[in-house]
């Protein structure tokens, strides 16, 4: 860490990260999930500290699925970000890229060291993901309602390389994803060319950067919309982990295009953001992000004390 | 290597090309896919979907989709080629090529068909004239419009035998006769000089090239002057030197696209020629204008796209040569 930024004392290093479970035969349990989610959260606030902005409410919204999808679901291989096998992960709304730079470098796709360097100029973390900056990224995102399409492209060529049995495309999409026209084709085109291979999981935290969605531009049932486009379509709660982990794990053994509307809160994880409007792009204070550490430390020390015992206990 | 077809010696669309190409491309590389928006027979692509079907994704009327997909198609070792009307490819799915596949640089090829107006009947709302401006902005992004379709095949096999960058390639919808005898080796830098001549340089692109050659045949018979003929085929990037080379030689020029001035084959050479070789160049083009319906010959007409009006542009440049003009700035006199 740079000397200017070591005095800071909201920006120190995130206490104990273990390393990912690489190579070990154990999935990671619910609680350790937890654990790793509120890692990633205490990761996208000092990196959006630091950067003075971004997208924090965004990626804290989704910091369940990507902690699930990172540390349980992707067969992915961080030494190898080319192998032809891995699952490919789309974050259709880009400007969650904060969450998933965390989850990459907790993998060791980069050092974590470079994640203070998001959205300045040097930096291979550009503001949305870039496929040819940043190892881990499949496909450039940033401009809402592609990401799905793009996903429908990919798991087409791994058809056509008859690898669709094996490697899983999953799609993070947004609100504001469902209010672009694209997303509804991409469904189309997925169901008429019979991919199965796919699944589009809709963070769906009620807010965008003018108001509630609800407000702004009502999108209505979206789980029933994947539905009526032939899509299997379910609605859980997106921060409940053993429930993300199950939807996420049965939609890779379905024969049909998987959508998983994940009901969360803009801002998960932090009291004084959760739910509330007016945090949508902008970066938080030193303040917030200081009294924002404190809370998600202070959990993530309570979940990793709750996991000492009962890890050996669970896996004699 | 592609099996590369006999030449055609007749008058026939540029977009055939395209689909012919498109079916040798398939037989001699695996990694080869299409992707079409429900214009495929109209694109010739259709070729390629019956001979390759399993490849061959036909999108719908949804041509974002088809951009971002195939976005995701290259950013997984294929490539594949989109094809559609110039207005939906460049107009409609703008950010989808944008960002998915310029930003990215990824090997996508976009096979604009029933690029200008000589689309004809379907009017303004299909006529696309700004097509040419809007990829040549578009940062990596290269533009190629080939002038018949021998250079067109040639064009769509050298886009996968060498070269990587993201392209689009223009394509129109009548029958356009053959300037080039023989499928040429490769589009060489992009500028071909079809014709020599010292008095004025005609710079053309597209459907103009075999309209410019008219001109300068007229401007030899009726006025005795000596016009070169340069075919442009790869807009971006600009073989520059070719360019300069020609108008240092005559010293005034006149470029010809079936497309907006603003922005177009027009704008690439004026400034080429205005930071490195300041000579006068005068356009013929689209105005401020859109297009209307009538035959694709009538609105070639109607817009003043013709041999007549290219060679009437030369003989106004030429009368303006020595008012407007001073001695280049390298380069020998002018006589």
């Amino acid at each position: 860490m740079p000397a200017n930024l070591a005095r800071v004392s909201h920006l120190r290093p995130v206490p104990d990260p273990k390393p990912p479970a690489l190579g070990e035969d154990l999935e990671p349990t619910i609680p350790e999930l937890e654990r790793w989610a509120t890692l990633l959260r205490c990761e996208c606030v000092r990196m959006l500290a630091v950067a003075k902005s971004g997208h924090l409410d965004s990626s804290l919204s989704a910091a369940d699925v990507i902690a699930a999808l990172y540390y349980r679901v992707l067969r992915h291989d961080p030494r190898r970000p080319d192998w032809p096998e891995r699952d490919r992960f789309v974050l259709c709304k880009g400007h969650a890229a904060p969450i998933q730079y965390a989850a990459l470098a907790h993998h060791g796709y980069f050092p974590l060291e470079d994640l203070m360097g998001l959205r300045q100029i040097g930096s291979q973390l550009q503001g949305h993901p870039d496929m040819n900056r940043t190892p881990g990224v499949e496909v450039s995102t940033g401009s809402l309602g592609q990401g799905l399409s793009m996903c429908v492209g990919i798991a087409l060529a791994l058809r056509l390389d008859g690898l669709d049995e094996t490697a899983h495309v999953f799609g993070l999409l947004s609100d504001g994803d469902c209010q672009e026209g694209q997303t509804w084709e991409a469904a189309t085109a997925a169901r008429h060319f019979g991919i199965s291979n796919i699944t589009a999981i809709v963070d769906y935290n009620h807010l965008q950067t003018d108001g509630t969605t609800e407000e702004v531009m009502d999108t209505a049932d979206v789980r029933a919309k994947f539905e009526a486009f032939g899509w299997d379509s379910v609605e859980i709660d997106g921060h409940d982990m053993a429930s993300v982990v199950e939807a996420l794990e049965r939609s890779r053994t379905l024969d049909r295009p998987a959508a998983i509307v994940c009901q969360t809160k803009k801002g998960k994880g932090i009291s004084a953001m959760e739910g509330q409007f007016g945090f949508h792009g902008k970066p938080p204070s030193p303040e917030l992000a200081a009294d924002a550490l404190e809370e998600l430390e202070t959990r993530l020390e309570e979940q990793t004390r709750a996991l000492q015992p009962s890890e050996e206990g669970a896996r004699e | 290597m592609t099996a590369i077809a006999d030449p055609k010696s007749e008058p026939i669309a540029t977009r055939h090309a395209y689909g012919d190409a498109l079916v040798a491309l398939g037989e001699a590389h695996a990694d080869v896919v299409a992707l079409d928006a429900d214009l495929a027979v109209s694109t010739q692509s259709i070729k390629f979907g019956k001979r390759f079907p399993e490849r061959f994704f036909n999108c719908g009327a949804a041509e974002a989709n088809m951009m971002s997909m195939a976005c995701g198609l290259a950013a997984t070792g294929k490539v594949p080629y989109a094809s559609t009307f110039a207005i939906f490819a460049a107009g409609r799915a703008y950010d989808q090529v944008r960002l998915g596949i310029a930003h990215n640089e990824l090997k996508v090829r976009i096979g604009a068909s029933h690029g200008g107006v000589s689309l004809g009947e379907d009017g303004a709302s299909h006529a696309m004239i700004e097509d040419i401006a809007l990829m040549r902005t578009m940062p990596r992004m290269q533009v190629v419009v080939p002038a018949d379709y021998n250079q067109a095949y040639r064009a769509v096999v050298a886009s996968y035998e060498s070269n990587d960058a993201p392209m689009y390639i223009r394509f129109g919808r009548p029958s356009t006769p053959i300037v080039y005898e023989e499928i040429p080796e490769s589009l060489g830098d992009g500028v071909d000089v079809l014709r020599e001549g010292k008095d004025i340089t005609l710079i053309a692109t597209g459907h103009m090239v075999w309209r410019a050659l008219e001109a300068a045949d007229s401007l030899e018979s009726e006025d005795g002057v000596e016009a070169e003929v340069l075919n442009v085929s790869i807009i971006k990037p600009l073989a520059s030197d070719a360019v300069l080379e020609s108008v240092s030689k005559t010293g005034v020029a006149v470029t010809a696209e079936e497309h907006r001035v603003a922005g177009g084959l027009a704008d690439a050479v004026r400034s080429v020629a205005a930071e490195q070789h300041p000579v006068p160049i005068f356009a013929v083009g689209m105005g401020d204008e859109f297009s209307v319906s009538g035959t694709g010959e009538a609105c070639m007409e109607h817009f003043g796209l013709t041999a007549r009006a290219i060679a009437d542009r030369a003989r106004e440049a030429l009368v303006l040569k020595p008012i407007v003009s001073r001695p280049p700035l390298f380069g020998p006199e002018w006589t």
